[in-house]
């Protein structure tokens, strides 16, 4: 067998600069994260001198304590949690039933509704007409701004739709002897047959909800209503890190500085993420599959 | 037999009849799935072809009080001003050398990843390093902003590393001149994107039949021999596919990137087309400007995006649609 062939020594020479350049590419893709991870776990005062590489110099929980005592930074927290499980059932329940609708064989008008979705594949309304829509609806400053102009996604829909056409019609057919009309077809058969692709759509409306910070920006002006992404793009943006100290009970402690919470604070808002990623791992990689074949 | 003459006793109608009657039938039977359907393409209208309406405020001169059909008429007004203004020039240079500098450094960077991945002999280690080279994907552009502003501050890591090996004296405020920024936004995007966008092609890799390096390797290709062309050649309608995408999309920067990234600092380098339509439509509330401005863009991209879609068709006969 040609695998069992002794390697030359440009073969071993090749397999080594390969391996050692990806450990290379993952230290450069996880050391910017580690870096900011060490300096929150460090005293605000003593980090400002820098110098901190590899793990905190004077360990300190501070800038935890005053991210969870701050009032705007948990409010902020309490919308993002709260827009990301709404957005992502009603999302991926509303896509999935229109999805599963058009891909019935002889929906009368099904060749047109698709064709009238693949046009907004190609062509938008634009920013400002979306903006004046969204305000005559009277979504501006209103939680559900979050929530139904992201309902339906019609890249979406196409997903759902090749995996819908390969459930066994048998399957169906069964169902509809006993009666069973569409709705209880959709949501008693097709729904749990359909985990995979729920979990890959739900994982990425997921985390489109968490990190959206513009939505937040141009539609609320309401602070109790912006969610966290937004709070930190003030922050780091704008540069108003003294609207966080503020923000903190009891201001500016000795050991805390406005660089640590932000800091903090973004630590506390990557680490949803983080924490989840290896468990999601496997819907995301099938999940862009489905896609690329079809896209 | 039986059935031809139970339809001319019943009603004698005439072909046509039956078949709007049949066809009434059917869409009874599919009320519920029509329901479903409808529901969509209600969402659909209102949220999409409503602002596709919308548009034509551009030909108007649009106030905030008025309604959008009672807006005064004033043709290419608006594009004509877009045209001949002064800011014309900078946010060309800037939409346009970002997207080139990207699309030439970072097309290739994953497909280059992706071939060097795919000759990793353990399956362990090469799980292990698309799963770190993903992670950066998932994190928002602000949490990446914030990363950034950290690492090139005053007292960041960059500076401290520059001046203790001595190549600068004084700590370089990089987010507050422009000309770092294109290196700034090129360099952050392919570090969060590189192992994301080098799936589809593993993806492509992985269907290439085995037999075809057993019989590059009995014609005695090396490991670059055989992914320059074994591999690569396999891929290329899925190249084919993204760079037509990409090239459409020269146009489009990469708004949340850049909006967290600029400041009025760095703004000669930073203003591109969208931070520009954003600028005067939210912020000085032109709404019949700004909306022009994006009109000229998308009609732009989709004319881009029809002649690479032939471009490649003819090349590679590898197409979008």
């Amino acid at each position: 067998m040609w695998t069992l062939k002794r390697k030359t020594r440009g073969e071993a020479l090749f397999d080594f600069l390969n391996t050692f350049g990806m450990v290379l590419i993952c230290f450069v893709t996880i050391y910017p994260i580690w870096y900011v991870l060490v300096n929150s776990f460090n005293d605000g005062t003593d980090a400002m001198s820098g110098g901190i590489y590899w793990w905190p110099r004077q360990f300190s929980l501070d800038n935890f304590g005053a991210v969870f005592r701050s009032e705007g930074i948990m409010i902020a927290m309490g919308i993002t949690v709260a827009k990301t499980l709404v957005g992502t059932v009603a999302h991926v329940f509303f896509t999935a039933m229109v999805a599963y609708a058009f891909s019935r064989k002889g929906l009368i008008g099904g060749k047109f509704y698709i064709l009238m979705g693949t046009v907004t594949l190609f062509f938008g309304g634009g920013l400002i007409p979306t903006y004046l829509l969204i305000r005559d609806l009277h979504l501006l400053d209103n939680f559900l701004v979050y929530i139904i102009p992201v309902l339906f996604s019609f890249f979406d829909l196409i997903i759902f739709m090749t995996f819908f056409r390969e459930i066994p019609e048998g399957l169906e057919e069964a169902a509809r002897i006993d009666g069973a009309n569409d709705w209880s077809i959709f949501l008693r058969i097709v729904l749990p047959v359909s985990m995979p692709v729920l979990a890959t759509i739900a994982l990425f409306h997921g985390v489109y909800q968490w990190n959206d910070y513009f939505t937040g920006m141009i539609y609320i002006n309401n602070t109790d209503l912006q969610p966290i992404q937004t709070y930190l793009y003030r922050v780091v943006a704008e540069s108003s890190s003294n609207q966080m100290m503020a923000a903190v009970p009891g201001g500016v402690t000795r050991s805390v500085t406005s660089q640590s919470i932000k800091l903090a604070t973004m630590v506390v808002t990557t680490a949803p993420i983080v924490f989840a990623y290896p468990f999601l791992q496997k819907y995301f990689v099938k999940g862009m599959m489905i896609g690329s074949i079809k896209g | 037999m039986e059935r031809k003459i139970e339809t001319s006793v019943s009603d004698l109608p005439s072909e046509r009849d039956g078949k709007a009657r049949k066809w009434w039938k059917k869409l009874l039977g599919q009320r519920h799935l029509q329901t479903m359907a409808l529901l969509g393409v209600a969402w659909m209208f209102i949220f999409n072809y409503i602002p596709m309406y919308g548009i034509i405020i551009a030909f108007k001169e649009y106030n905030i009080v008025d309604s959008i059909a009672n807006a005064p008429w004033v043709g290419l007004d608006h594009f004509r001003e877009f045209l001949q203004d002064d800011e014309l020039g900078g946010v060309i240079r800037n939409t346009l050398g970002i997207s080139l500098i990207k699309l030439v450094i970072g097309f290739p960077l994953p497909i280059i990843f992706a071939l060097f991945l795919n000759e990793l002999r353990s399956v362990r280690f090469k799980k292990t390093v698309q799963t770190i080279s993903y992670l950066p994907h998932f994190l928002s552009w602000v949490i990446l902003g914030g990363i950034l502003a950290t690492w090139l501050a005053d007292v960041g890591i960059i500076n401290n590393i520059l001046m203790g090996l001595g190549l600068i004296t004084e700590p370089i405020s990089y987010l507050a001149e422009p000309k770092y920024f294109w290196g700034i936004v090129i360099t952050s995007d392919i570090w969060k994107e590189l192992g994301w966008s080098a799936i589809i092609y593993l993806a492509a890799m992985a269907s290439v039949s085995p037999e075809q390096y057993e019989a590059a390797t009995m014609d005695g290709a090396g490991r670059f021999q055989k992914m320059f062309y074994v591999t690569l050649p396999n891929i290329r309608p899925t190249i084919a596919i993204l760079f037509i995408l990409a090239v459409s999309g020269v146009l489009n920067s990469n708004f949340d990137q850049i909006l967290v990234l600029r400041n009025s600092l760095n703004e000669s380098a930073s203003n591109v087309i969208d931070i520009y339509v954003y600028q005067t439509g939210i912020q000085q509330g032109r709404f019949s400007y700004s909306t022009a401005v994006g009109l000229l863009k998308s009609v732009i991209a989709l004319i881009l995006l029809l002649i690479a879609n032939g471009v490649t068709k003819k090349l590679n006969n590898t197409s979008l649609f």
